[in-house]
């Protein structure tokens, strides 16, 4: 399986290559930063019109990692909507493919700061929502305990013997997680930028995502 | 036929000149629709070009904008506005002539749109810029010439196609404008007409005399050059020299890393303090104006420069040019060496300093082409797509427009004569929404057809970011240099942000002659102090990379079979001796390839003498092939004239790798996912109007909110590869970065003869290669197995054990 295995709270997780967080024993899969409809939102704001695939491009990465996982439930972390119109404005492929990936399973959608309310799609909207010794929110607090957030979309670059390699990653400390963006047309943060240097404490791993995720001290 | 006014010919007689015949010429087809003048530097091809105009508005009748006069440079424009003043002042001619250019302030620009000079002296980008206002027509109603300086210059590339266009906007606003291009030496003047003239003009080429064959030799020295690396390094004692002996020396490099290597040293050699200034694009513009006005004062013996001095600004008394690194175009040394001694009928004096034992060969192969009078050359292609679409844009911020009369005019622009309507209206489609085969943006696309069948701007307010993205020059990123201090410290210049993002702090590295350490980045600002006492580790910036033409490159190979080398200094002669001995020297007829282990990797070095770019794109092509079989490649670096790659395992057999047809059949699907492919997407998406370089003030950050056009690319090809920007890529990258023809032509006439040589260390032919700026990375296995290593050695480092 194309994922790394570590242990957060007490908590067997897995995180996977795609940037999906698995936690086994309750079937869950965990994605941040969707940002779906961001091109429209970028067309409808801006006038530039980049290539309209990107939300089409994210769900087919969800759909591949729910099937590989036989997830029951799906957190959603925010951020999942570029903006609240840009929920109104999926094409209808779109949003069948949501309604197809939401059947048979519990679907949450946490609140983020582009997606403040609730959509109307299926599946419950909830600021935040803990689950067992886990709690699921947009953002990091900074008493956060137990806490799995996105937001700030996590890099990390490491200088290997070749050469110099960046990838989106998850951050983990013995207190919190951060997940990276899942969506197809979003940046990074590096690891080492002060917002995330001053959050994860000195010990702090990051997990670098792709063919094979690896751990390692998280870069600063 | 009028005569030239007395005044102006009593005030060449005061001068003691005479009027060029070239010059009459001009004069004489003042009237034609347009003309092409070839004439050597200094041979007075400005005021050829200027002549009639000033003839013209010596009446003083003229009201309004009379000649506008177009040049590459910035600095060019303020030049000729100067030398120009000084014959319109002796003479008493009632002219008024301005300068406008991303220099000039906004209130000046303001008022020259609503009251123009009689000559307008400006850039490419300025009047594509000028053409997108709604008051256009007010501002250009009276112009009855364009000037085209340089045009050899801009017809290299696609802001020659852009100025083209801006150029067709105009003949549309002033039907009886007339056309006057100046143009440098060049290999083929009927192109050069062909790009200039409206299509089907006729486009009569005047040739000036060219004046006495240039005096040009290469540099001999004491010191032996190096096996490798483009510093000159050896030849600062000889370079200082030829300083003291002349008035003035520029000395040209061909990159702007390599001139400030030099300079660099050059300053440490400098025990008489000569004064000596560097001058190329990536300094602040403060400092390039303080070496410009110091070298007009002749305040300065010698200038260190790039590109940025190639064209033709009047410095003063340059008596000698040094070429540090072999020319790798003859075309271009002889317009360099054009630049020394800028008096007619004198032979411009010319040096050439070899870098290292390779550019030794380079250097005496050019020489011999210059003496042959062997120009090069590739001839271009129809005018590229991408410059349509942004022009498009640029008609739409000017106002509505009837897309039959914008294609009319359109095709009457040289470049794109030949263009179909189809490809026109794919173009149209792509401004206006984006031209998916998902049509998602009908509520929001860029433009609309009225009901009047007119195409407009969906919001008016895209005009001023359509204007603030305009032009054609695609600098990489980036990033703005400064001292650290509490509050803003000196600016110095600019580094690329790839580059930046290599620093960690207490890195040095060299920009504007001085070794700075790299402190932190802020705000998009490279914050870094002053260290004198520190070597500097890390060269700036890559800078421009040209392709040795395929004619010098036959020159060479030429040269390699030969018994001995006569015409070589005895070093370079023994080198190439050596390398017979060891290795082979790679022939016309055949196809060499080294295998060797270096540092702990293997390598692979392909001699296969095609270019540059061909050259990069076999590495491309091969670490592909390398990948596929598991031979776990882990990068390539390429030259004119091979293409060494490493990685984990040795290549055994090398004629799989090489099989044609299979080369062929996989191009397509092999480049689709590279990065020299993504790098053309971001080019020409840019240039399209896809991607904004400017949202007004906000400069992109690389803060999460920005994503790599990369995911652009990748995007596209998986769910859109018909796209009109994906064919524009293609299209691109085969006649420019990936260059494949030179691959095929390189392919028949080795019909398959590969020698493979397995050597125990590496040729004394690639050695230059290991110093090779522009590595790239192949991001496959390899790259799997060193992060597994890294990972592992860092827990274990940091007493974590592995999950």
């Amino acid at each position: 399986m194309n994922a790394c295995d570590f242990e957060f709270s007490g908590q067997r997780l897995s995180a996977f290559g795609t940037g999906a967080l698995w936690w086994p024993d309750q079937r869950l899969l965990c994605v941040s930063d969707l940002h779906l409809g961001k091109s429209e939102r970028i067309a409808r704001r801006s006038g530039q019109v980049l290539p309209p695939y990107d939300s089409r491009e994210t769900l087919t990465r969800l759909a591949t990692d729910l099937d590989v996982s036989a997830a029951t439930t799906v957190v959603c972390l925010g951020d999942s909507f570029d903006d609240l119109d840009a929920s109104q404005a999926l094409t209808p492929d779109d949003r069948m493919q949501i309604t197809v990936l939401q059947a048979g399973r519990r679907w949450i959608w946490i609140e983020g700061n582009h997606d403040p309310g609730p959509v109307d799609l299926g599946g419950a909207h909830l600021a935040e929502w803990t689950c067992g010794p886990l709690t699921f929110r947009h953002i990091a607090q900074p008493d956060g305990c137990g806490e799995i957030s996105g937001h700030y979309h996590p890099k990390a670059k490491v200088q290997t013997r070749g050469r110099s390699i960046t990838r989106s990653a998850f951050l983990v400390d013995r207190k919190r997680l951060i997940l990276p963006a899942y969506g197809t047309y979003t940046g990074g943060l590096f690891s080492s930028e002060d917002a995330l240097a001053t959050l994860m404490e000195p010990n702090a791993r990051a997990i670098l995502t792709g063919a094979q995720p690896r751990v390692l001290p998280m870069p600063r | 036929m009028t005569q030239i006014p007395d005044r102006i010919v009593d005030w060449f007689s005061t001068k003691d000149w005479s009027i060029h015949p070239h010059q009459q010429e001009m004069f004489d087809r003042a009237i034609d629709p347009a003309t092409v003048l070839i004439a050597p530097t200094g041979g007075g091809k400005t005021m050829a070009g200027f002549l009639p105009s000033l003839a013209e508005l010596a009446g003083g009748t003229h009201s309004g904008l009379h000649t506008i006069y177009v040049s590459p440079l910035k600095a060019l424009a303020a030049d000729i506005r100067r030398n120009l003043r000084i014959p319109v002042d002796e003479i008493g001619l009632p002219i008024r002539i301005e300068d406008r250019t991303g220099d000039t302030s906004a209130t000046q620009k303001k008022r020259q749109r609503a009251d123009p000079p009689h000559i307008l002296l400006t850039t490419p980008e300025s009047l594509a810029l000028l053409t997108s206002y709604e008051d256009a027509q007010h501002m250009f109603q009276g112009v009855e010439r364009v000037i085209v300086d340089e045009i050899h210059a801009l017809a290299e590339s696609k802001r020659g196609d852009q100025l083209m266009l801006a150029l067709a906007r105009l003949q549309s606003l002033r039907p009886t404008l007339r056309r006057v291009g100046l143009s440098a030496t060049v290999e083929d003047p009927e192109a050069i007409a062909r790009l200039l003239a409206r299509h089907p003009d006729p486009c009569r080429v005047i040739q000036a005399d060219p004046g006495p064959d240039p005096d040009i030799r290469m540099l001999e020295t004491e010191e032996m050059p190096p096996w490798s690396g483009g510093g000159a390094a050896y030849a600062i004692p000889a370079v200082l020299e030829q300083i003291r002996r002349h008035k003035t020396t520029l000395i040209f490099h061909n990159t702007r890393a390599q001139a400030e290597i030099f300079f660099h040293n050059l300053w440490l050699a400098n025990e008489d303090a000569l004064p000596i200034g560097i001058h190329h694009g990536s300094l602040d513009r403060q400092q390039r104006e303080r070496v410009e006005a110091a070298m007009v004062r002749g305040d300065l013996r010698a200038i260190v420069c790039t590109g940025s001095l190639d064209l033709g600004i009047d410095w003063g008394d340059v008596d000698l040019v040094i070429q540090i690194g072999a020319p790798k175009n003859v075309k271009r040394l002889v317009q360099r060496i054009g630049r020394a001694n800028h008096k007619y009928n004198a032979p411009s004096k010319a040096l050439l300093v070899p870098a290292n034992r390779f550019e030794v060969v380079e250097c005496v192969a050019a020489l011999e082409a210059a003496k042959a009078h062997e120009l090069d050359g590739d001839p271009r292609g129809p005018g590229p797509r991408d410059v349509l679409c942004q022009h498009i844009l640029i008609a739409a911020a000017a106002g509505p427009f009837n897309a039959d009369t914008l294609f009319a005019e359109l095709a009457s622009a040289g470049p794109y004569a030949g263009l179909r309507r189809s490809e026109f209206d794919a173009c149209l489609e792509f401004c206006a929404t984006g031209g998916y085969a998902l049509r998602a943006y009908d509520r929001w696309q860029r433009l609309q057809k009225r009901p009047d069948g007119n195409w407009q701007l969906r919001d008016p307010r895209a005009a001023q970011r359509i204007r603030m993205n305009l032009g054609t020059i695609q600098d990489t990123d980036t990033l703005k240099v400064r001292l650290k201090r509490n509050r803003g410290g000196k600016p110095l210049g600019e580094v690329e942000e790839a580059f930046a993002a290599s620093l960690t702090p207490g890195d040095t590295f060299l920009i504007g002659g001085q070794i700075v350490r790299y402190e932190g980045l802020r705000e998009m600002v490279v914050e870094v102090s002053r260290r004198a006492d520190r070597k500097p580790k890390i060269a700036t910036f890559s800078g421009t990379k040209f392709a040795t033409s395929t004619q010098l490159s036959d020159r060479i190979l030429r040269m390699f079979a030969q018994p001995d080398w006569s015409q070589l200094p005895r070093h370079t002669a023994e080198w190439l001796a050596l390398q017979r001995s060891i290795s082979r020297l790679p022939r016309r007829d055949r196809l060499l390839v080294e295998s060797f282990p270096s540092d702990g990797r293997e390598h692979l070095c392909v001699y296969g003498f095609a270019g540059r770019n061909a050259q990069q794109t076999l590495g491309l092509l091969l670490t592909k092939r390398m990948e596929e079989t598991g031979l776990a490649p882990l990068g390539f670096v390429a030259t004119d004239y091979a293409t060494l790659i490493w990685g984990l395992d040795a290549v055994t057999d090398p004629r799989p790798l090489f099989e044609p047809k299979a080369l062929r059949e996989g191009l397509e699907t092999w480049l689709a996912g590279n990065a020299v492919m993504k790098r053309t997407f971001r080019a020409s998406a840019t240039i399209a109007g896809l991607i904004e370089r400017n949202t007004g003030g906000q400069r992109k950050s690389g803060r999460q909110a920005t994503f790599s056009s990369d995911i652009l690319y990748d995007t596209l090809l998986k769910y859109d590869p018909d796209h009109l920007l994906m064919q524009i890529t293609r299209e691109e990258a085969m006649r420019g970065l990936v260059d494949f023809g030179r691959i095929e032509e390189m392919l028949a006439r080795i019909e398959g003869r590969i020698d493979l040589l397995r050597l125990d260390r590496l040729s004394p032919l690639s050695a230059p290669l290991f110093l090779e700026v522009g590595k790239v990375p192949v991001k496959g296995a390899a790259e799997e197995r060193l992060l597994a290593e890294e990972s592992a050695r860092l827990l274990q480092e940091a007493g974590l054990v592995p999950d």
